[in-house]
């Protein structure tokens, strides 16, 4: 039984299973006039209510998840909470992300970690930052190397470049990237370093989406996850997200938004079994459409360049390098990348499970599985095919980061997603640090919020997979 | 050139000619395919499609079908096939889910003739029918299969897979109305034309998505398929269950499979990444390609086989823009680098050893051993003539050696490494216990060399005075034993007596030698002729040649007299005799009387591996005071590594282990970590499993010590369901149980568990012990008369 803290203690750790004794414990020393911090922000994440994500009677399956990631990591920390949302995915989340970090694989256990530190300031995501800056000195790195990248060994500051690349413009990476991390010298790299290396770029890149995505909220333990100041009246007892989503009259947008939805969903599906008329030069102007407007839906508030916190900064090295828009006008656009000449079923995933066996099949489950996952429903409608929605936010990221489907019709995208939408998958997936809460609650206003995790998710994987596969690209071309 | 006759009349007055050869394309390939008459091919890619005609010696363009100022999305194909009935029929796969026909006929520039739009996600595969002209079959990533009738503008039947995409549908070529597909998800399905909606049969092929497949072209019902698990299968389809009768393992996923035209058992096989050789394969040699084609620089996207009757050309097409064809001929072939030698021991220490039958007979001047009992054997296979042209002739020999049980006992070896004590107490303790055990298994000079340890490492302050007089009583004992010294160091008119001695003893390891017996089995070979044993032709002769072969194997212990020191000793102890040899004793001992000497002498005998005892001893008084242990790392070092020499890894390390820092600086990593390595192999080739784990512990190597952190994970299973407990805690998932109670305390049992055989109850051993100590009733209750021994 996973009961949520009646009192607010906020105890991390696995609720009902360590039910707080130390809380009584400490309580206890609260009185003999020593401090005891308390924990900010109610629950995992600051965009979804508490209530959400720990339900009275979480089912076996994800309950057997949290006790394993407890065991197996000392602590079930707020990501896996709200993953935990779709036990399905999270199971095989868990799997990667354990393989990832801690089975033998070719680097050893403190670069790995310190390599998650490096792709999650990329993000400037401090939450992710401080757990692995933590896991690094458990696992004996030199903590050194924490004072910032000038301080980490050569060969891992050679990765900086492709870091960067990776994590703004992926479409950028070349084999000559490859070339210079591979060149024999002293702090070169084998090509199996490099892989996992690669892997956990994207990894962590695409989690810092998750984490800004969701609002996950700062572990009890980190800055900004504990205070010692009294609480005051109003943050402790509202819970987020309650009173500002769906209300009067704006509630009945919400739900004609759905209607109109499913009806175009509908359509659409009728549409496809007898629409001829489509030229492929129209099919081709209107992924060309989708890219170019995709460029119109940049956040439209610059939420102010918040000061970065310095022990997150040190690990970057050229912040201005940014997401640029993958088409500008009068620019030389890259060219696009033909999601059937380097998929991820074929090439991708050969070209992993030569190099770092067992990654591949786990990475392809996780795709799959995230591909696949539908509950059927949207909103309160139940018995719904969403194949057509899915597919739609997924092609749309891919096609963010420049990776076009000859078999799709971009149109849809247009039909499917709507612009608070596309604006909120924009951002996140392209300059997570600006995601808000605001936008959070203003796209697809009355759907459950499993439901908007799940589009994080998808989020999550679709850019990483897009990252991957220019990635993997350039070293199947190196290697030819 | 019978065979070049052949399909001659079979191409009606065409004789395929040609050579090696390729030309360049503008942009990658992805898919190729012939006109029936062998003498065009076309390729289609992303940005060509195009058609060459192949000449004699190169390809020339023929026709480009790629037209239009801006060429749309329906020209990126996927696939291409070539009718096999209509040479002017054409028909692609785009990757934006278009069926595509085209008329070669055509008067004007485009040729394209049909479009059918019906799939929503890429075309992988498009298929014509073997023998009907308006079949077309086509397989899409949206999961579903499409017949067309090239008459009609729209699918005759639609047949869904009910699974993820369709990768490759091919019409069986005997069965007019099969034809079978590969999926994603792992699994073929059987369909028939007329009956669109429900498959005939699937089964699982692959793990991972199932890239090919491919109709035997003579055998009804053989199918190959090639999937991203590397392997190649081929699948029996007469029976009801579809039964895997070959499979080949390649290093990569597998793109393309083509059965080759006139071989029954070749199949072609290319790669989707990483490796760009195309490889034949003779399916019942599935571990070493028969040929092999090197020439692309880049994945190979398409192979086909020129001509339906012709096994000699191959035609490919790849990423890297370059189309080729490739002769036979020309290929190369692993089997000439294969390194034709194996080597391996039995359980009970034989030894068998195949090779090059060339590489064998070649020393065949060597002369037999009298009294070796071997029994040499010769097969020899009949060539199978059809096959012939494709084999080198393979001839290998087969030895036999087998191992006298006696000499290859390895007792000593067991019973040293359970019983050696290597930490946990004081350094002289140590030397002193495993010198005992040395001696108690009759290995005088190990024991020697441990006594010697203590006496150089344990600084005298901490080694009692009666330790020493003991050692020097002992000493006294075995005073004989200085025979073995005398060996080396004695001028031969002294030595003369114990020379003999010691050839005696070298004689005698022969004869084990000889007594082992062996057989040599000569086994010339040639490729397998399936089903059918070809009786052997048994000829005995004498293969002198081969026994030498076997002393090399063994022991290098042929003639040559230097090489009397790399006798393991061990394994056949050289009993030293006790000979009163009074000159020896006066020698040494007037050497004793001179101390400025002695000194000398100390380190010529540990230098020598054969040491005496009793003159350690007698310089160890005398020096001790003066030398630091470090004036004899460089000797210790030696006395180690002549062990490791030896053969006896295990003295190497356990001396290392138990001197620790004292010695570790003397020898380098790479050679510890060696020992160490080699040592724990033996120790777990023994299932001394604790032993290996402690010497593991011990060990000062970071290599080493890291073995046992790896794996740690321990997988038990439940007691009552006999499930994998997945679960972290003591309860199994399924049956929701403890997994085993302790009768006693009803705890969980974590440790040992003990149980009687007749009830089958038991708990903490600890527990049960006690609770027999007072009762002889099962503690459960159960009114077992128990019995725990």
């Amino acid at each position: 039984m996973i009961v949520a803290d009646s009192d607010g203690c906020g105890c991390t750790g696995i609720p009902g299973y360590l039910p707080c004794e130390e809380c009584g414990a400490l309580r206890s020393k609260e009185d003999r006039g020593i401090k005891i911090p308390r924990q900010l922000g109610r629950g995992p994440s600051s965009f979804i209510p508490v209530e959400e994500i720990l339900q009275e009677g979480v089912e076996h399956s994800r309950r057997q998840l949290f006790l394993e990631a407890f065991v197996s990591t000392g602590r079930v920390d707020n990501i896996a909470m709200v993953m935990g949302l779709h036990p399905e995915y999270l199971a095989s989340f868990w799997k990667t992300q354990y393989l990832l970090l801690r089975v033998d694989g070719p680097l050893p256990y403190h670069k790995r970690h310190y390599i998650a530190i490096l792709a999650a300031a990329r993000h400037q995501c401090s939450y992710l930052v401080g757990l692995h800056v933590a896991e690094f000195l458990k696992v004996g790195g030199n903590p050194q190397w924490l004072q910032g990248l000038h301080c980490a060994p050569q060969k891992l500051r050679n990765l900086n470049e492709i870091n960067k690349i990776l994590a703004h413009r992926p479409w950028l990476i070349t084999k000559e990237h490859i070339e210079a991390l591979l060149k024999t010298g002293e702090n070169s790299w084998s090509l199996a370093e490099l892989i996992q290396a690669l892997v956990l770029l994207t990894h962590y890149h695409s989690l810092a989406s998750f984490v800004f995505g969701c609002g996950i909220n700062p572990e009890a333990d980190q800055d900004g996850g504990h205070t010692c100041q009294p609480p005051s009246p109003r943050s402790c007892d509202s819970s987020p997200a309650s009173e500002d989503g769906v209300s009067g009259s704006n509630g009945k947008d919400a739900m004609q938004e759905v209607e109109v939805l499913m009806a175009r969903m509908k359509l659409l599906q009728e549409c496809q079994l007898e629409e001829e008329g489509v030229t492929q030069e129209e099919m081709e102007t209107r992924f060309e459409l989708e890219k170019t407007e995709s460029l119109l839906v940049a956040p439209s508030v610059d939420v102010a360049e918040h000061a970065l916190p310095p022990n997150v900064l040190c690990f970057v090295e050229d912040p201005e390098f940014g997401y640029k828009d993958f088409t500008r006008k009068g620019e030389q656009a890259p060219p696009t990348f033909r999601a059937q000449d380097y998929t991820w079923e074929d090439h991708g995933y050969s070209l992993i499970n030569r190099l770092y066996p067992d990654m591949g099949q786990l990475l392809d489950e996780k795709f799959q599985v995230v591909y696949n996952l539908t509950y059927n429903t949207i909103a309160m409608h139940s018995g719904v095919d969403t194949t057509m929605l899915r597919r739609a936010i997924w092609n749309y990221i891919h096609c963010v980061f420049g990776i076009r489907y000859d078999d799709y019709d971009y149109g849809e995208v247009n039909q499917l997603l709507e612009r608070s939408l596309k604006v909120y998958i924009k951002t996140v997936a392209c300059y997570p640090e600006k995601a808000t809460r605001r936008m959070y609650t203003h796209f697809w206003r009355h759907f459950k919020h499993s439901e908007k995790v799940h589009v994080n998710l998808l989020l999550l994987e679709a850019r990483m997979q897009a990252a991957l596969l220019y990635a993997l690209r350039a070293i199947t071309r190196y290697m030819t | 050139m019978e065979k070049m006759a052949r399909v001659t009349t079979a191409l009606g007055g065409n004789t395929i000619t040609g050579r090696t050869m390729f030309c360049h394309l503008d942009a990658p390939a992805n898919a190729i395919s012939v006109c029936r008459d062998a003498a065009q091919v076309v390729v289609a890619g992303r940005n060509i499609f195009k058609i060459y005609s192949i000449d004699e010696d190169q390809f020339v363009e023929k026709l480009n079908l790629r037209v239009g100022r801006k060429p749309s999305l329906n020209f990126s194909c996927a696939d291409v096939v070539w009718h096999q009935m209509d040479e002017n029929l054409l028909a692609t796969a785009a990757t934006n889910g278009v069926v595509v026909t085209w008329n070669l006929g055509k008067p004007s520039r485009n040729k394209q003739d049909q479009l059918f739009t019906e799939h929503k996600r890429t075309v992988n595969k498009v298929c014509f029918h073997p023998t009907e002209v308006y079949m077309l079959l086509s397989g899409s990533q949206d999961g579903y299969m499409k017949c067309f009738d090239l008459r009609k503008k729209d699918s005759v039947s639609t047949f869904s897979g009910q699974s993820e995409s369709v990768r490759d549908v091919q019409f069986s070529i005997r069965d007019y109305f099969t034809f079978a597909a590969t999926f994603e998800n792992g699994n073929v399905q059987l369909w028939d034309i007329r009956r669109p909606d429900r498959y005939e049969r699937m089964f699982t092929a692959h793990n991972g998505p199932v890239f090919c497949c491919d109709w035997h072209p003579e055998d009804r019902g053989w199918l190959a398929t090639g999937g991203r698990d590397k392997m190649v299968k081929v699948w029996d389809m007469n029976t009801n269950r579809a039964k895997e009768i070959y499979c080949v393992q390649t290093i990569a996923s597998v793109a393309r499979v083509k059965w080759r035209p006139e071989c029954k058992h070749h199949i072609a096989t290319c790669s989707m990444m990483v490796d760009h050789n195309i490889y034949v394969w003779d399916v019942r040699r599935p571990f070493i390609p028969s040929a092999m084609f090197e020439e692309h620089k880049d994945v190979t996207t398409g192979i086909v086989w020129r001509h339906l009757h012709d096994p000699y050309f191959l035609l490919s097409g790849s990423k890297d823009s370059t189309l080729y064809q490739h002769i036979f001929k020309d290929a190369s072939q692993p089997i000439d680098r294969a390194n034709p030698e194996g080597l391996c021991y039995s359980l009970f220490g034989d030894l068998a050893f195949a090779a090059k039958e060339s590489l064998i007979s070649s020393d065949s001047n060597r002369k037999p051993y009298i009294g070796d009992r071997r029994h040499p054997i010769f097969f020899k296979r009949k060539m199978d003539p059809t096959e012939q042209f494709e084999y080198i002739s393979s001839s290998s020999t087969l030895s036999v050696f087998e191992t006298d049980l006696e000499s290859g006992s390895m007792d000593w070896f067991v019973r040293t490494a359970k019983q050696y004590a290597l930490a946990g107490r004081p350094l002289a303790e140590l030397c002193d216990h495993n010198a005992k055990v040395a001696k108690e298994l009759d290995r005088d000079q190990v024991a020697q060399t441990w006594t010697m340890l203590r006496i150089i490492y344990s600084s005298p302050g901490t080694v009692p005075s009666a330790n020493l007089n003991h050692s020097l009583g002992k000493g006294s004992t075995s005073l004989p034993l200085m025979n073995s010294f005398n060996l080396k160091d004695i001028p031969p008119g002294i030595g003369n007596e114990s020379r003999l001695e010691r050839s005696k003893g070298e004689s005698r390891s022969e004869n084990i030698l000889m007594d082992s017996s062996s057989t040599l089995i000569n086994n010339d070979e040639n490729e397998e002729t399936e089903g059918s044993d070809v009786p052997a032709d048994y000829l005995l002769g004498d293969v002198e040649g081969d026994e030498d072969e076997l002393y090399m194997m063994d022991h290098e212990n042929p003639h040559a007299e230097e090489q009397e020191y790399i006798l393991p000793q061990e394994a056949f102890p050289l009993r030293h005799e006790i000979v009163d040899n009074p000159s020896a004793l006066d020698h040494l001992q007037d050497k004793a009387d001179s101390p400025h000497v002695s000194g000398n002498e100390a380190e010529t005998v540990s230098l020598t591996p054969v040491e005496s005892f009793s003159l350690i001893s007698i310089s160890h008084s005398l020096y001790e005071n003066r030398l630091p242990p470090d004036f004899f790392s460089p000797i210790v070092r030696d006395v180690l590594l002549f062990y490791a020499e030896q053969g006896d890894v295990q003295m190497a390390v356990s001396v290392l282990i138990v001197l620790g820092d004292r010695i570790r600086k003397a020898i380098d990593e790479q050679t510890q970590e060696h020992w160490y390595t080699s040592y724990i192999d033996l120790l777990q080739r023994f299932q001394l499993w604790n032993v290996s784990n402690e010497v593991i512990k011990l060990s000062t190597c970071r290599a080493i010590n890291c073995l046992n952190q790896a794996s740690t994970t321990l997988h038990i299973n439940c007691s009552n369901c006999k499930r994998p407990m997945s679960n972290k805690g003591w309860i199994c998932d399924r049956c929701r149980q403890c997994a085993s109670m302790c009768a006693v305390c009803h705890h969980v049992v974590k440790g040992l568990f003990v149980w009687c055989q007749g009830c089958s109850h038991g708990g903490h051993l600890q527990h049960i012990m006690k609770w027999l100590e007072t009762s002889s009733h099962c503690p459960a209750g159960c009114g077992h008369l128990c019995e725990y021994t």
